[in-house]
């Protein structure tokens, strides 16, 4: 028997990744496994980069390795140095860069073999999505990180707009490829990256979770196409590990999309083309005053409580409270109060965010209930502290008309009392007003979440 | 159509039920490492990437496959130490918790 050929073992790592990938999504899946699983997805991806670079015929390698290092780099070091509240713009850049990453490999496959209807139709398929998904990421990103507004923002005639954009940029792309023509793939990618950020536009940043979701979704299967055209090349098997890889991101991320739309009790099309949070409801006064209460008052009334539930949202991680809040929960229990934490599923920016931040800080999981569990303990509790979250304790969502109807929140006005910690009387991230802060159980608790809970903690501290 | 299209065609719907099948129940705790995880595990498409540039041939080529390779690995390292990152925090947190 001969020595294999560097194709066969080429294909063999290959194959050993795309397993390694399926395994650790799985074992992404279970907590207790879920750092496994991200080591064997990693391993398997650095096997596959490397068998790649020995692949016979390849040209360019100063480039390649030039591109690997460069694009490497900066995204180690970005990912490296960026806070834990940023994580879910970063996830939204790091896919965008997947999928522009496809929309250029269609771009080169395009340039190259025009003249190969297949190759090229399945091309444009994966430039199209490709482009939509880096475009789309690039402003999820920038709103997320607050570099743009985030409130929807809604142009007139918006529908027809976006899809004329849309059939005009596809109709380049299948002319190039009828034609055999460069001239307008240039055109195709511009309208193709255009209607990415158009479609982005009018989406609040509280749904932007679920946008990135789907744009990761979409980049899997962009990322598919560009194998399909791929396996027909001299370099084809590279192309199934593509095929094989993008699809399971594709039907993984597209239930994971679902899943978390379902969790804030909306559908994806609501989601895309809502605008949701753009609108203002009218006609309803809401009744009562916003009433403040001192930081000490707030500590007496915890530390004579029989249970606390802490609310927390996105205010609290913005202003790095995580720790002042583990160190009251502390002092709390120390005083014989039941302490809980109310996670609310889209807390945070992503579902599990807040888990994240939490954990972070060392509080302990089983602290941490979710809605289903805490929501019948709320008329029991004496006090509920709700640090930064706003639209998910809304208890306008129970009445009908509200733009938040329907959307599950935790009931956190069924408590005896409530306090809110809250930097101003602005509005939430779905810019809607929050009628619990005009109850008569709730007292509202005005300052930068961090000094705030610091002066709670100082006030149990000296009680 | 070419059979390796057929073949990646056959391929692909039994990749679409398997990454159906393993999200299947996870608990909403991790949804985020998830969508981190899939979107680091797209990041394959690097390979795709250096084939691209590395089968090159114009100046234009060239610059769009490069272009494509610092994108795609961008992808793969951030993807990587983001859900990294995120996952190590569950995982400190049951060390400092455990038996």
């Amino acid at each position: 028997m001969s020595l294999p050929g560097i194709g066969t073992v080429i294909d063999a790592v290959y194959v050993v990744a795309v397993l390694a990938f399926i395994l650790g999504l799985k074992a992404m899946s279970s907590p207790e496994t879920a750092r496994r699983g991200i080591m064997y997805a990693g391993a398997a991806m650095l096997a596959a980069v490397v068998a790649t670079f020995f692949s016979p015929g390849l040209s360019n390698f100063l480039l390649i390795a030039v591109g690997v290092i460069v694009g490497g780099g900066i995204g180690w070091y970005w990912a490296r140095v960026v806070q834990m509240t940023a994580m879910p713009q970063m996830v939204a850049v790091f896919n965008g860069m997947g999928g522009g990453a496809a929309a250029a490999i269609a771009g080169v496959v395009l340039l190259s073999s025009l003249s190969n209807p297949a190759d090229a139709s399945l091309s444009v398929a994966g430039a199209v999505i490709g482009s939509i998904s880096i475009a789309g990421s690039v402003i999820a990103f920038l709103k997320l990180q607050g570099w743009m507004r985030q409130k929807p923002l809604v142009l007139p005639a918006r529908q027809p707009i976006n899809l004329a954009v849309l059939i005009v940029g596809v109709a380049f792309g299948v002319y190039s490829v009828v034609r055999v023509d460069t001239v307008f793939l240039l055109p195709f990618f511009v309208l193709l990256l255009l209607y990415g950020v158009l479609l982005t536009l009018p989406i609040g940043g509280a749904d932007m979770p679920v946008v990135i979701s789907l744009f990761n979704a979409l980049t899997g299967i962009a990322v598919a196409l560009d194998g399909f055209a791929l396996v027909n090349g001299p370099l084809g098997d590279a192309g199934y590990a593509m095929v094989i890889a993008g699809v399971l991101v594709g039907a993984a991320g597209s239930l994971l999309t679902i899943l978390m739309a379902r969790a804030m009790n909306r559908s994806i099309g609501n989601v895309i083309f809502g605008a949701f949070g753009a609108t203002e409801e009218t006609g309803v006064a809401i009744q009562g005053s916003m009433k403040p209460i001192e930081a000490e008052d707030a500590a007496v009334l915890m530390a004579y409580a029989n249970q606390v539930v802490i609310a927390p949202g996105y205010g609290m991680a913005v202003a790095q409270a995580q720790q002042k809040v583990k160190e009251l929960s502390d002092l709390l229990e120390a005083k014989g109060v039941t302490v809980k934490f109310a996670i609310h599923p889209v807390a945070g920016r992503m579902p599990g965010h807040m888990n994240v931040l939490l954990a972070e800080a060392g509080i302990s999981y089983d602290k941490l209930f979710d809605r289903d569990e805490i929501n019948p303990e709320f008329p029991n509790t004496d006090v509920v502290l709700v640090i930064g979250a706003n639209d998910v304790v809304n208890p306008a969502a129970r009445r009908a008309g509200s733009p938040l109807q329907g959307m599950p929140i935790l009931d956190v006005d069924l408590a005896k009392n409530v306090i809110v910690i809250k930097r101003g009387q602005g509005k939430g991230f779905a810019g809607i007003e929050n009628d619990l802060f005009y109850k008569d159980n709730c007292r509202m608790l005005y300052g930068d979440a961090q000094q705030v809970v610091g002066k709670l903690v100082a006030a149990l501290k000296k009680s | 159509m070419a059979a390796d299209l057929w073949t990646a065609l056959f391929i692909a719907i039994l990749a679409a039920f398997t990454g159906y099948e393993v999200i299947g129940r996870v608990p909403v705790l991790l949804h985020t490492p998830l969508m981190s995880g899939s979107n680091f595990i797209h990041g394959i498409v690097l390979v795709g990437a250096i084939v691209a540039l590395g089968i090159a041939t114009t100046p234009l080529e060239q610059a769009i496959g490069l272009v494509a390779v610092i994108m795609g690995a961008m992808n793969v390292t951030g993807g990587y130490a983001v859900t990294e990152r995120i996952l190590g925090m569950f995982d400190r947190t049951k060390r400092k918790e455990g038996p």
